[in-house]
């Protein structure tokens, strides 16, 4: 990454000052939880993208990868969650690379929260990062001006609220593996069907020091019912001035395709 | 359609949500009483041949929060008692929930009154013509909702008027309003009105002929209305729970509830 | 002065049909209400079977299509073949996204098919390069609640290329007649493997 261009800054302050209002971001309203359990940590979010009222992506992935053994959930502004993450995955893989060591989550939080405080909380990424390592399981929570907790439970977004409820209703000390992932993803329920901003399906990540399983749509309780007519229209319904068809036959006409055999195809690489 | 009080909670087109201005912190504020708010809400109405269907989800916001899943949008004027026994005319109001139960218990008052006054119902029409002026009477301080009024006319035929907030209305075929207007009022037009769409065969480009509107039956009106809602539901966060449907024929409202995505 | 999204007005949608996409444009351009030409299409061909669509600020629209209109011939010269579509959706997300705290004011959508595997593949981003991989159709522009309305309403999957045709540019016709700062013709492009068709639709001039 080649860092930021400003160039088009100054134009758009000036705009602004003439009483434009700033571009509209796609943000994951979202809710996202994470629990610690005994021998691991599960995190999970709801798959709703909103750019105001409107539902932009009905089944977005807020979970991302930042190295085999971390996995984060992001919430706010969907572009800095999912590029601040990759910027972590790919500065602890070389990190990594360069001491010889697994990826330690409160690496990846350090370097989460130097990164965000260095931008003010103009990076608007709010995170909660887990992972296992040679130390032991861990979870934090990072916001977007660079502070950061750690607990054995949280929630952020704006379905934190009714996320935490179930929580601390709920949640006690040394659960297995498989309780926290029910607790969880009742957590991101009670964001989905009580906060506007959350909706859709529940994704999970379960992390332990073996391996790290995401477990894609791992419930799906909002699936749309099937609609009551048939709109397909019949051919000719649309009034069209002019056709051109572009075919690719002019370009194939100098090409000549040649079947391989599998063992033929073999031998190109040895 | 401008905003009428200043310093109202406004950003652009479409947004119910409230957002703080951006240059708020540096200057010293005064604490002003907003006597508005947005409670979200969609409502629909078609008319036909011999009936009319308005439809409403009852879905209740504020912000990012539901206040509650069941809070109807549709009213039954006129009639007989609190129950409205008999009634013929169905106003639906979206917007600002407080408004909106006030303005009905005003239309609803006035309603039943010219019964007692003239012994016989108050025709559509009239009703709708009062409305306008009610909404009209405020024009200073109005009544932050989108009516549509719905029944049948003097000739049995389905009517349908729809209003802005400070009264001025129109004799309508179909009409969306409230927060998922824009997403349903296309469809409408195109699967309604038949927009944009001609006969197959009849021409090459501009000599076309355009499939012409007719009424629809009940049946299929009924089934476009309850795809308009489960679409703006997918789309729409502030639209969902629930749909409530009145049927208004000769024989009498008849009433319909189906339940609609909860997320 | 509203926001630059909106001063030009604009509207474009694709959508995925069985073994096609298709992605659709209006034809106008604005000046808040004075509609200055009919004739400004937001679809530009990328190659033989990718193209993007670009909403919002025109002088951005000129700006980000003739930028990836570089790119993309560098991109064929270093790596002598041509991009494909989730390679160009990664291109414009990072390429938007470098412009983080100065964007351009643009809505790009990306259609295509993947000539290696034969898929499919639609995407939308907002103006910082979040990409949105959609399954059925994407949206952008001033129509785009209208759009959504639409493609909600009237989309199925596994529409062949005359079905998909027909369903893509009813969404969009409805759509731009309920939005005054598009419409005034459009144009639609058929994507298949062997095959783009291109048609002008008739649309309200007003």
């Amino acid at each position: 990454m080649g860092g930021f261009d400003f160039s088009n800054h100054n134009r758009n302050v000036a705009l602004h000052a003439k009483g434009m209002p700033l571009p509209k971001a796609t943000s994951t309203g979202t809710t996202i939880v994470g629990c610690l359990f005994d021998g691991g940590v599960v995190i999970a979010a709801d798959t709703r993208a909103t750019s105001g009222p409107i539902v932009a992506d009905k089944n977005c992935e807020k979970l991302h990868y930042i190295a085999p053994n971390i996995w984060c959930a992001g919430a706010g502004t969907a572009a800095d969650t999912e590029f601040t993450t990759a910027l972590m995955a790919s500065n602890l893989e070389l990190h990594s690379l360069s001491t010889g060591r697994k990826p330690r989550v409160v690496t990846c939080m350090t370097m989460l929260k130097q990164h965000l405080f260095r931008y003010q909380g103009h990076i608007g990424a709010y995170l909660v990062v887990a992972g296992c390592d040679p130390t032991g399981s861990h979870l934090f929570t990072v916001h977007a001006h660079g502070s950061t907790d750690k607990l054995p439970y949280v929630t952020m977004g704006s379905g934190s609220l009714a996320a935490m409820s179930v929580f601390e209703t709920s949640w006690q000390g040394n659960m297995t593996r498989d309780e926290a992932v029910k607790l969880c993803s009742e957590a991101i329920m009670a964001g989905i069907f009580n906060d506007l901003g959350s909706g859709s399906n529940v994704d999970v990540c379960v992390i332990t020091p073996e391996k790290a399983t995401l477990l894609r749509n791992y419930i799906t309780p909002n699936v749309r019912e099937k609609k009551l007519r048939n709109y397909k229209f019949p051919k000719g319904t649309t009034a069209v001035l002019n056709e051109k068809v572009i075919t690719k036959e002019d370009i194939s006409k100098y090409v000549t395709v040649h079947e391989l055999q599998d063992d033929e195809a073999m031998d190109v690489d040895s | 359609m401008a905003s009428i009080l200043p310093g109202a909670p406004q950003e652009g087109i479409g947004y119910s949500f409230s957002q703080a201005a951006p240059n708020a912190a540096s200057e010293p504020r005064q604490h002003s009483f907003y006597p508005y708010s947005d409670n979200g809400g969609t409502s629909l109405g078609i008319s036909g041949t011999d009936f009319t269907i308005m439809a409403a989800d009852t879905r209740n916001v504020s912000g990012y929060s539901i206040n509650t899943r069941y809070s109807p949008r549709l009213y039954l004027i006129g009639g007989e008692g609190p129950e409205n026994k008999g009634a013929r005319i169905v106003l639906s109001v979206v917007g600002f929930t407080a408004d909106g139960s006030a303005l009905k218990e005003r239309l609803d008052n006035i309603v039943k009154m010219y019964k007692y006054h003239h012994g016989k119902p108050m025709s559509v029409s009239a009703c709708a013509q009062r409305l306008s002026h009610l909404l009209y009477s405020k024009r200073f301080f109005p009544f932050y909702v989108s009516a549509i009024l719905g029944g049948l006319d003097e000739e049995g035929k389905g009517a349908l008027y729809s209003y802005d907030y400070v009264g001025s209305y129109e004799r309508e075929q179909c009409r969306s309003a409230g927060a998922a207007s824009s997403l349903i009022m296309p469809f409408l037009d195109n699967q309604v009105n038949f927009k944009n769409q001609y006969q197959p065969g009849s021409g090459t480009g501009h000599n076309l002929q355009a499939v012409v509107a007719e009424p629809l039956p009940r049946e299929r009106v009924t089934q476009l209305v309850r795809d308009a809602f489960t679409s703006a539901v997918e789309r729409h966060i502030e639209v969902g729970d629930g749909l409530q449907m009145m049927i208004i024929t000769k024989d009498g409202v008849q009433e319909k509830y189906v339940e609609l995505k909860k997320d | 002065m509203g926001s630059p999204f909106s001063m030009n007005g604009g509207a474009c949608v694709a959508m995925v049909g069985k073994d096609c996409v298709g992605i659709a444009c209006d034809l106008r351009l604005g000046m808040q209400a004075l509609t200055v030409s009919n004739n400004f299409p937001k679809i530009f061909g990328i190659n033989d079977s990718v193209y993007l669509g670009l909403t919002g600020l025109a002088t951005d629209v000129a700006t980000v299509s003739d930028l990836f209109r570089f790119k993309v011939n560098m991109y064929r010269l270093r790596e002598e073949r041509n991009i494909s579509p989730d390679t160009f959706a990664n291109l414009v997300s990072t390429s938007l996204y470098e412009r983080r705290f100065g964007p351009y004011f643009v809505s790009p959508v990306v259609a295509g098919i993947n000539q290696t595997s034969g898929k499919p593949f639609i995407c939308g981003f907002d103006s910082i390069g979040c990409i949105d991989f959609a399954k059925d159709f994407i949206v952008s522009g001033t129509a785009s609640d209208q759009l959504f309305g639409m493609c909600e309403g009237l989309y199925e999957p596994d529409l062949g290329p005359d079905e998909l045709f027909e369903t893509l540019s009813q969404a969009l016709l409805s759509a731009v007649d309920r939005d005054a700062l598009s419409g005034w013709g459009a144009h639609v492009y058929i994507i298949e493997k062997d095959k783009v068709t291109k048609r002008l639709l008739k649309g309200r001039q007003d």
